[in-house]
């Protein structure tokens, strides 16, 4: 009965947290919102008390169910757990392991040290909450995406304005390698191992490992009726069960309930057992090594060969990110449009669309984050990169950076759109406090940026007559004036820095391509008017 | 279709085929020749990437031959420069004399403006059509740009109408003619200078929109049933573009649907443009640029035979046409001639999707409107299915290469920055 209320709770939870990184329209937002922002790692870095005090008590009084059915990452690896164990031969694969505590201190050490020193993209890499938004984001949006597109060309062809196109597009390379590997990672680890990760790397299962311990309900093994046939030892993903001592290890346990269904004596019970069996429990670690060192042996070699390709390929996406973020850096050096000092040429046939030239990324010297982040470094140190707000932004501005110390940690730019004034869509999603809350009307007094007019590129610079930047400012930053260049005078644009948000409305409207005559610079600091 | 291309065979020019079914025909006053009362307008033919499938051209040509349609009207510029060769290569398989062919002397360019421009382009018609006489051509638009000096910088300084006066006297040119948009003067000055040019046929824009309020909706325009007048004072043919505003008479708003269908509800709501223009006596053809080949049947339900309009349904067209008056619609009819923009933008599709949104009641003007949130999303959404993101209106800079070729006289860039300015509006919800 428990198992099964377990799993209708996670199946609910993960469907709800999966479509939050799916709806690209930002509807279901209003009623799943909530879903992740009482994900543990995005709480405690918006420091929300609330929701990080009721996941203490609740994981000191149920265990952690937290990992069972609010996780999105655990309950995939469930999943994956439960598709290796189908056949006859795969039933009864787990079995007992000692608990690896050097590792589970360090990864936590880790983890907290990359939130102190503000690294990010150590902490998003962790993270596993993020660690599942990214997968749904970089791997799955894109299908649905395109199945939207489908039902939106059917609409189309019924006039039914009930389904709109989306713009599918690879929105960070490094940060969908990032999230293949670690799919394929933990797919290999659960469909062998079950919850190795969550039982070795990830810090919020450690801390909550913490509280554990000393969970009021958890599953009780009765010596009386226990007749060790080891079944439930056999079935328990966790390798948490120790039925040679009679014993569970309660900081890995994640309250799945697959033992109390299993056991045909009736000898699991969960039930309330507060501050029994702790010391004994400490001191079955060690005597759990000793015990079935022979037969962990060839466990743990397999665990252990899982885990290191967990870290060599993550070495590997780092590697190549880092490849990947110089490489942009060189194609992203101003140039200049060669075509553009040829006068357009008068049309002699109608009809027809001119092709246009995409944007490229102009080298900004500071990175843009949208307005509600507040300054870079308040930005880095509490986004855990989950994508969210990626997949939220309808405009096309964020993806995931590719900076090195802000890796996957999304940041603005206005190739494909613009910041629009009527948008807060980021700001209303994010679950960590990265982006905080704001209205439109604050919006508009945000300065997260300010345009800088590049000359070379500037079509009205070289007599064309084009003030569209000016035109489309929805801050009235821009005005033109009159201007002597190479002995001619021009109209060219004059931006008040003052009045600029740096929502690059003047740069994606730019008509010089692919380098925009006018682009943002991003503000380390974000300004309020 | 072997067996329609022999029966065109033993038919003789000007004489429609006995197979024809029901066409109505008109006599053109100067040959004696018969020309079907529908014109195939060789200007909208479907394009796809830039090309034309010539199979459905031929089958379009074969399909209208086949039911008396025997006037196609072309030009070296329409559907990016390929209407001409594509027209020829279709027309070519059937007998010459079985059809008439119109095309246009189109020099806008600059550099096609002189007089070895100019030659060539009207040289290299004969090439692409595939004919060694032209039955019917056209000076390209006049009274366009700035007018009669316009005119003269065309036609007369180079002497190129002197040049065509020749061709038509040595037969290569059949019948000379111009066709007219904008200036009035340039129209007058040509008409006043007849017995020098003798015209053959005018082409001129009709319809029942046009016919009396053509200078409501733009003031340097004028009312057809002037233009058509004068032409019928001094007896000359007018052939008929625009009969449908390029689609805007057929997709008119719902109201004035309702009323059109519930006086004959048999009839398609294009049908009663075909018909109003079909119904003037003086009118030699009726174009339309047909798309589809839904496009030909209609039109040939409306023209084959002409069922002329009464003096009732005269009345209830201006009727109707003063109601259509209240819409506020941009008098675009999608003939591209402002295009391609430079900047990538499709005019067309914008003003059609602007259109199509007045018409469906789809332009909210203020957030207390009753369907103010289903308008919204309609306009928005649609516009983004219409028009692709990079195309659209915000991205016009206002350089005006567009205006000037607008035969409409569209003030294009004003109006794409007033939509804009809308949507920008509506976006924000700020109406």
């Amino acid at each position: 009965m428990l198992r099964k209320i377990r799993i209708s709770l996670a199946v609910l939870s993960i469907l709800a947290v999966t479509l939050l990184f799916l709806d690209f329209t930002g509807t279901v937002h209003a009623y799943l919102g909530w879903m992740a922002k009482i994900q543990f790692l995005p709480a405690l870095l918006a420091l929300n008390v609330g929701v990080i005090a009721a996941l203490v008590v609740l994981t000191l009084i149920f265990g952690r169910v937290y990992c069972s059915v609010i996780c999105p990452l655990g309950i995939l690896q469930d999943g994956i757990a439960w598709l290796g164990r189908r056949g006859k031969k795969n039933r009864l694969k787990y079995g007992w392991s000692p608990e690896k505590k050097w590792l589970r201190y360090t990864m936590l050490g880790v983890m907290a040290v990359a939130i102190i020193a503000g690294i990010g993209s150590l902490v998003a890499l962790l993270a596993p909450y993020s660690a599942y938004g990214r997968i749904v984001q970089s791997l799955f949006a894109p299908v649905y995406g395109w199945g939207n597109n489908a039902l939106a060309y059917l609409a189309e062809r019924k006039e039914s304005y009930a389904f709109y196109r989306t713009d599918v597009w690879l929105k960070g390379l490094s940060t969908l390698i990032v999230a293949a590997v670690t799919l394929i990672v933990l797919a290999i680890l659960a469909w062998r191992n079950g919850r190795t990760y969550c039982n070795t790397i990830c810090p919020v299962g450690t801390v909550l490992s913490f509280f554990s311990r000393f969970a009021m309900f958890r599953p009780v093994i009765d010596k009386e009726k226990c007749k060790n046939c080891k079944l439930c030892e056999h079935r328990c993903k966790a390798a948490c069960i120790n039925i040679d001592g009679h014993k569970i290890d309660y900081s890995r346990c994640v309250d799945c309930f697959d033992c109390l269904d299993n056991c045909k004596f009736d000898a699991l019970k969960y039930r309330f057992a507060w501050g029994k069996e702790i010391p004994e429990q400490v001191r079955n670690d060690t005597q759990g090594v000793r015990n079935d060192a022979q037969e962990a042996g060839a466990e743990s070699k397999g665990t252990d060969a899982g885990r290191r390709a967990f870290l060599v390929g993550t070495a590997l996406a780092v590697g190549s990110v880092a490849l990947k973020a110089q490489k942009d850096k060189a194609d992203g050096a101003m140039a200049v449009i060669g075509d553009q000092d040829d006068d357009l040429e008068e049309k002699k046939v109608d009809g027809g669309l001119a092709p246009i030239k995409e944007k490229k990324r102009p080298a900004r010297k500071t990175p843009l984050v949208p307005p509600g982040a507040g300054s870079l470094k308040k930005f880095s140190r509490h986004c855990t990169a989950c994508q969210l707000c990626v997949s939220v932004c309808p405009n096309g501005v964020l993806r995931p950076s590719t900076g090195l110390l802000t890796l996957m940690q999304p940041e603005s730019s206005y190739e494909r759109g613009y910041c629009r004034p009527e948008c807060t869509k980021c700001s209303e999603v994010c679950p960590s406090g990265a982006i905080r809350k704001i209205t439109r009307e604050e919006k508009t007094a945000i300065q997260i940026g300010r345009a800088v007019w590049v000359k070379e590129n500037c079509l009205a610079a070289r007599g064309r007559r084009c003030d569209n930047c000016a035109q489309h400012c929805p801050a009235g930053a821009i005005q033109m004036i009159e201007m002597d260049l190479d002995g001619r005078t021009r109209k060219v644009p004059l931006v008040d820095e003052n009045k600029c948000i740096g929502c690059g409305a003047c740069e994606n409207l730019c008509p010089a391509r692919p380098y925009s005559g006018i682009y943002v610079e991003g503000y380390t600091i974000h300004n309020d008017i | 279709m072997a067996a329609t291309v022999a029966a065109h065979a033993s038919s003789i020019q000007g004489v429609p085929p006995e197979s024809s079914s029901g066409m109505t025909y008109r006599t053109n006053p100067k040959t004696g020749e018969k020309v079907s009362l529908l014109g195939f307008g060789m200007m909208r033919l479907p394009m796809e990437d830039g090309r034309f499938d010539q199979e459905t051209v031929n089958e379009f040509v074969d399909y209208a031959l086949a039911h008396g349609v025997n006037y196609f009207d072309s030009s070296p510029v329409y559907c990016q420069g390929l209407s001409e060769k594509a027209t020829g290569d279709a027309l070519r398989r059937h007998p010459r004399e079985s059809y008439f062919v119109a095309t246009k002397l189109s020099n806008f360019n600059k550099d096609n403006r002189t007089r070895e421009g100019s030659i060539k382009m009207y040289r290299d018609s004969f090439e692409n059509l595939g004919v060694g006489y032209i039955d019917y051509y056209l000076l390209h638009s006049v009274g366009g740009g700035s007018g009669l000096e316009e005119f003269e910088d065309r036609y007369i300084n180079n002497g190129m109408l002197d040049f065509l006066m020749e061709e038509r006297d040595a037969g290569r040119i059949r019948n000379l003619g111009f066709s007219y948009h904008g200036d009035i003067s340039v129209f007058d000055y040509l008409l006043a200078h007849h017995d020098k040019y003798h015209w053959d046929f005018v082409q001129i824009q009709l319809n029942y929109l046009d016919w009396k309020y053509a200078k409501l909706v733009n003031k340097r325009n004028t009312a057809a049933e002037y233009l058509y007048g004068e032409l019928s004072k001094r007896g000359i043919p007018a052939v008929i573009m625009e009969p449908l505003l390029g689609g805007r008479l057929a997709n008119v708003p719902e109201s004035i649907a309702a009323r059109m269908k519930q006086r004959d509800p048999d009839r398609s709501i294009a049908s009663w443009a075909f018909r109003f223009a079909g119904s003037q006596p003086d009118v030699l053809t009726v174009l339309s640029g047909m798309t589809r080949m839904e496009h030909i049947e209609d039109n040939l339900s409306s023209l084959a035979p002409l069922q002329p309009l009464t003096k009732d349904d005269l009345d209830f067209l201006q009727e109707i046409a003063a109601k259509m008056m209240e819409f506020d619609t941009i008098p675009c009819t999608d003939c591209k001639y402002c295009m391609p923009c430079p900047y990538g933008i499709d005019i067309p599709a914008i003003f059609r999707h602007y259109n199509k949104c007045i018409a469906d009641d789809n332009v909210p003007a203020s957030s207390r409107d009753v369907n103010y949130h289903k308008a919204r999303r309609a306009f928005l959404i649609g516009y983004d299915r219409s028009v692709p993101k990079l195309r659209q209106a915000d991205h016009c800079i206002g350089c005006g290469r567009c205006a000037r070729h607008c035969p409409q006289r569209i003030e294009i860039p004003k109006e794409l920055r007033r939509i804009d300015k809308y949507i920008e509006r509506l976006k924000q919800e700020l109406i």
